[in-house]
């Protein structure tokens, strides 16, 4: 197997990142850019029940179990959240449900998102986070049934 | 700033803003631009004051006390509801009633006047600008009683259709609730049309006055209004009060709406009398500082002339739809030909929430999204819109300071 980081470990690197940036407008273009570049999520994968609840925007968000990690996908129809969702994935995709579970995403805070994560009801970015956790849940759950 | 001065014909806005502390303040390193005042305006310091005064000097419940501070207090307090009276031309002081805000008071209607008038079968009319405030409460009503709430649609431009509005109307129709100013649109509903059509009809009406009472002036009597309410909030007063004014037939004969404290006269455990007007609806100790700050909050927009305001929140609003209508794919929301200063657009390709996002980066307040007016957006097929609202402290400046963030700000987005 290659390299598998661990959540800490992106996360360290994306406040590396953060921190070479002078200020807001920098952040902000990066994240827009983030939010281009996130690949488009199938058609099929935008229904209702993938719909995360609580946001101003629209965002999907549809999850995957494989060989004993969750791996997601999303999409929102605006870019500065997809940005932000893209950041998400990066740090939980392809992780074990135990550790997304657990894990308490300092990053969001040390990059100075803190403020677009309490406001749960217009950014949703903390409903996001909650549903990205109950996917890992229930993987976990599941798994843990069939053992 | 010389030349802004003088098309503010004699208002002299730099002097006003120094009325506002909040104004001083920088807000991602630039200074703060507020235009999110149909959500809250801010506050000046006079206003700032009189809570400070009344909590360091004469704090004391009202009505029951003999001292010096209750009779100071109550005073105060009953001024408030003299200054209301006065501002929106009431018959009579009895028929203001302080409430937390517009929302209680459409609360207090639909669940007095509603409970007690509206049958099943029974139609109450709103409209498609209504916000929320102005639709749960009857639809909770209506889900009561089994009766229907029927809708007057607008026209692309954000105004009524008064024809569909008359053929609504009928014998069944018991009550029209409308919004007078939409918070979305800035549309100035007729009113006065409306009420007298209604009333014709043999239907009493509610009028939401949350977004008109800043921008326009009000007389009860002249709009033949049953039912009016606003908040003091987006007057340039605290949160938390406002008011309710009602016909006094009406009021007298309906029901209270919570019970305890000043709302009764004899208590008894098989006997209870309510209170006189309009103690019958004020239970427990109400929201004395916020009311009494209230008053000063509409002497100081008297003291600077609601007429003049309006003059340049007109001007305002006239020179930024002018630079809005200058950006390529921007399509502005709500063109009445009567409206307020209230600005709503959407951009192709572009969503509100990161047009709000990177305005506040710029130290700009705007509200993006659906305005607490769901079905409004719905009809207009949008999922919500970026709004600017003025107020008196507002500047041209200011308009394109927001204008120059707007174009990076599209510029980033697509
Ligand atoms: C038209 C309209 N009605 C009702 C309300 C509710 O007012 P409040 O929140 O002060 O009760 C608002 C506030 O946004 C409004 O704009």
């Amino acid at each position: 197997m290659s390299e598998h980081k661990s959540i800490e470990e992106i996360e360290k690197e994306i406040v590396e990142e953060f921190s070479l940036f002078d200020g807001w407008d920098d952040k902000y273009e990066y994240i827009i850019d983030l939010g281009k570049k996130l690949p488009l999520l199938e058609t099929e994968h935008k229904k209702d029940e993938n719909k995360v609840k609580g946001c101003q925007s629209t965002v999907w968000l549809a999850a995957e179990f494989k060989d004993g990690k969750v791996f997601y996908k999303a999409d929102s129809d605006a870019v500065i959240v997809k940005g932000l969702i893209s950041m998400l994935i990066r740090v939980l995709s392809g992780q074990e449900p135990d550790d997304i579970v657990n894990t308490k995403l300092d990053f969001i805070r040390e990059i100075g998102m803190m403020s677009h994560l309490a406001q749960t009801r217009s950014n949703g970015l903390l409903a996001m986070v909650k549903q990205m956790k109950n996917y890992a849940l229930a993987y976990k759950l599941k798994e843990g049934a069939s053992k | 700033m010389t030349g802004i001065l003088e098309i503010e014909k004699g208002l002299d806005i730099q002097a006003i803003r120094k009325h506002f502390p909040v104004l001083e303040r920088e807000v991602k390193g630039r200074p703060l631009v507020y235009f999110d005042n149909a959500a809250t305006a801010q506050k000046p310091q006079v206003v700032i004051d009189a809570l400070i005064n009344y909590y360091s000097d004469y704090n004391a419940n009202i009505h029951r006390g003999i001292h010096t501070l209750a009779e100071e207090a109550t005073a105060a307090f009953e001024g408030t509801r003299d200054a209301i009276k006065e501002f929106i031309n009431a018959e009579s002081r009895e028929q203001i009633i302080f409430t937390s805000g517009t929302t209680e008071g459409i609360n207090l209607v639909a669940q007095t006047w509603g409970r007690q008038n509206i049958k099943a079968g029974d139609e109450i009319i709103i409209s498609n600008m209504e916000h929320h405030s102005n639709i749960v409460p009857w639809y909770l009503l209506a889900q009561e009683k089994g009766a229907v709430i029927k809708v007057i649609p607008i026209n692309d431009a954000g105004e009524l259709e008064m024809d569909a509005f008359e053929k609504l109307l009928s014998e069944k129709t018991k009550f029209v609730s409308i919004v007078h100013v939409s918070n979305a649109l800035g549309t100035i509903n007729p009113v006065k049309e409306i009420i007298a059509k209604a009333h014709e009809a043999g239907a009493k009406v509610l009028v939401d006055g949350a977004q008109s009472t800043v921008h326009l002036d009000i007389d009860v009597q002249d709009l033949n209004t049953d039912f009016f309410v606003f908040s003091s909030h987006k007057l340039y007063g605290p949160t938390g009060i406002g008011a309710l004014y009602g016909r006094k037939e009406l009021l007298e004969e309906i029901p209270p709406y919570q019970g305890g404290g000043e709302m009764i006269k004899d208590v008894s455990f098989t006997n209870i009398t309510w209170n006189d007007l309009p103690y019958k609806f004020e239970a427990g100790t109400p929201n004395i500082a916020d009311a009494i700050a209230f008053k000063t909050a509409m002497d100081f927009t008297k003291a600077i002339g609601r007429e003049k305001i309006r003059q340049h929140e007109n001007e305002l609003l006239a020179y930024a739809t002018e630079q809005l209508m200058q950006i390529p794919g921007l399509r502005i929301i709500g063109t009445a030909k009567k409206k307020i200063s209230v600005l709503s657009f959407v951009i192709d390709n572009v969503h509100p929430q990161d047009i709000g996002i990177l305005l506040d980066n710029k130290g700009i307040a705007v509200r993006t999204g659906h305005h607490c007016a769901q079905p409004l957006m719905e009809r207009l097929c949008i999922r919500g819109t970026t709004r600017a609202s003025f107020a008196m402290y507002n500047t041209k400046e200011e308009v394109d300071a927001m204008m120059e963030a707007l174009r990076k700000a599209i510029k980033l987005l697509s």
